[in-house]
């Protein structure tokens, strides 16, 4: 092999580890690790006590579910069919693998030995307001996580409105069906 | 003085040149299937990880969405790792004294993250949104193949840019309704190519194809 083809030959294998170089940039992507910061992550936290830009939470209602410190019975939304459409895919992605699909306490993880959650068709439950409901989705209760740092606050707004929507489901009898209806039910 | 080169070196010359194009482009061919090798695409070699987390048993086993741990990938480009609270949701009573979850409770008492080695990635002059795929109705699966059956993760894609044309030129052979984006063992129920040409219209689905749309 000549001075030439050896050059020649070592340019492109030299071209070839250029690759991962020009691959990756000295630029962060989300949750990368950095040898910047002291805890070790690119995505910074927010500093303690500011506001993002659009982040200001002053409706007590809907961002805590209380008024005047009390648990509210209201929900602070429109609710409507796509709402509770959107609050049944949401319950089942975030809820029922522990509470079950129809959420009587016996999803999957619960099968598995997690701690069994009470039913939400128990007497107690079903007379809680809304407010409690959003409270638990936010801030967990006993054993069970906080979801807000996964499930936005209008749609936690939805889970609740399904989750009611479950109750009513649940204890409904023959008079709740529309006259109209009830001959399908029977079958007719 | 003799002659240096027996008159035979002329056919030996003439060979080589005509050789030499084969050599050359030999060596082109080699260095593009090692391009395409999984050497350099990473297709199917799972990674180590700190916590050696199986999809196969928490999506196909228990039956976990995507999104209970993958929150943002409806909306954002980034589909999103789960936070080791995600994961202590469930760990602080199931396999809690694990020694194979130590890592994971390890980072819950001290705050400090966990480091997963990424499997999937794109080099940085590359734009990629999962947002905008979800929307569509193109499957988890179509992409990252199936994840429900695999213990440790690895990539089934190359990702090469060919690989992402050969969709953006006919997405109608790849697309499914939105609702099923997120099902593993989805096979359409119809001919594919009507329903794929249905969707397209129905979700307004353009043929990506420009160089400005992933390098920007
Ligand atoms: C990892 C399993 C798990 C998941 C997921 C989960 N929960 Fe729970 N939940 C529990 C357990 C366990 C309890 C009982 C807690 C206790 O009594 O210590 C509970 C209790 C509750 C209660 C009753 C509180 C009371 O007053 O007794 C409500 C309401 C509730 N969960 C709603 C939800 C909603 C809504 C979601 C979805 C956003 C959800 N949960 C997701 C496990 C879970
Ligand atoms: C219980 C939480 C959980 C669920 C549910 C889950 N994942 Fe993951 N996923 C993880 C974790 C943790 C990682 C990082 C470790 C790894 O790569 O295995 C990950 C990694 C991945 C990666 C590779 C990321 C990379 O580094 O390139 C893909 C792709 C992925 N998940 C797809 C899915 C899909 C599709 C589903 C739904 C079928 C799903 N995941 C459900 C927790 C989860
Ligand atoms: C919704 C509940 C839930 C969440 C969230 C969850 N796990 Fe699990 N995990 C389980 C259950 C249940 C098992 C037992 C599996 C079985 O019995 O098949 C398990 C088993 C495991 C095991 C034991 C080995 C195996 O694969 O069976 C590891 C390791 C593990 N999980 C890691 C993780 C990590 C890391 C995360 C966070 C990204 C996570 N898990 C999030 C419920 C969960
Ligand atoms: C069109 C193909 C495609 C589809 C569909 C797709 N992904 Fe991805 N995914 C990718 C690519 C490409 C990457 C690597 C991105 C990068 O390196 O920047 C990736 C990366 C990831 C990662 C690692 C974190 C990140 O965002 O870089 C996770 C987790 C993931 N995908 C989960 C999912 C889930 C869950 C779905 C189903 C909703 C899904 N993906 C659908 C192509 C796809
Ligand atoms: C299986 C099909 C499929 C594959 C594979 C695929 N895409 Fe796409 N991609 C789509 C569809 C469908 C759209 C939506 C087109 C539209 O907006 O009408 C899209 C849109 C996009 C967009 C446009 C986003 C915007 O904001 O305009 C980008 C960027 C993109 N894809 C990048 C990629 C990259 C990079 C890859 C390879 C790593 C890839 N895609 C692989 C189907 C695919
Ligand atoms: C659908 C998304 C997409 C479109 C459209 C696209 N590319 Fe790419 N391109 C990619 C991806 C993904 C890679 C990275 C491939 C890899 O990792 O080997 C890439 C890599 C490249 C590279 C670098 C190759 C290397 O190995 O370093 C060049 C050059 C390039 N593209 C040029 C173009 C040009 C010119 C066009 C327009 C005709 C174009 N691309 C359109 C996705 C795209």
């Amino acid at each position: 092999m000549n001075a030439r083809s050896f050059f020649l030959t070592a340019s492109v294998l030299l071209l070839a580890s250029c690759r991962q170089d020009m691959h990756d940039p000295p630029r962060y992507r989300p949750l990368a690790a950095s040898e910047f910061f002291g805890d070790g992550r690119a995505s910074r936290p927010r500093i303690a006590d500011t506001v993002a830009r659009g982040g200001l939470r002053l409706d007590k209602r809907l961002y805590k579910g209380r008024e005047g410190g009390a648990l509210i019975d209201t929900i602070p939304m429109p609710v409507t069919r796509k709402m509770l459409e959107r609050g049944r895919q949401r319950f089942d992605i975030y809820c029922s693998i522990c509470h079950g699909q129809l959420g009587d306490g016996d999803g999957m993880v619960v099968q598995r030995g997690f701690r069994q959650p009470p039913s939400y068709h128990l007497d107690r439950l079903r007379r809680q307001p809304v407010g409690h409901y959003f409270d638990v989705i936010t801030n967990g209760f006993g054993a069970m996580a906080g979801y807000a740092s996964r499930v936005p606050v209008e749609d936690r707004w939805a889970i609740v409105a399904y989750v009611r929507a479950l109750q009513l489901s649940q204890n409904a009898t023959i008079d709740d069906v529309p006259a109209g209806d009830r001959s399908k039910l029977e079958g007719r | 003085m003799a002659q240096i080169f027996h008159p035979s070196t002329n056919t030996i010359a003439r060979v080589s040149i005509f050789g030499g194009l084969f050599f050359a482009g030999g060596l082109l061919l080699v260095l593009n299937e090692i391009n395409r090798s999984p050497y350099v695409t990473g297709v199917n070699v799972a990674r180590q990880q700190p916590v050696p987390f199986s999809h196969k048993h928490h999506v196909s086993g228990i039956g976990i969405d995507c999104r209970y741990c993958h929150t943002s990938v409806e909306t954002s480009s980034f589909a999103g790792i789960p936070a080791t609270e995600t994961c202590m949701s469930c760990h602080t009573q199931i396999w809690a004294d694990s020694p194979m979850l130590e890592p994971v409770r390890a980072s819950f008492r001290t705050g400090e993250s966990l480091r997963w080695t990424r499997v999937h990635d794109l080099p940085g002059f590359v734009y990629f949104n999962h947002g905008i795929h979800v929307k569509k109705g193109v499957g988890c699966a179509t992409c990252h193949g199936r994840v429900d059956q695999m213990p440790l993760m690895y990539q089934q894609n190359t990702l090469n840019m060919e690989w992402c044309l050969e969709c953006h030129r006919e997405p109608e052979k790849y697309v499914r309704p939105r609702e099923e984006v997120f099902r593993m063992d989805y096979q359409p129920k119809e001919d594919q190519r009507q329903l794929g040409a249905r969707l397209v219209k129905e979700y307004k689905i353009r043929k990506l194809t420009d160089c400005s749309v992933c390098h920007r």
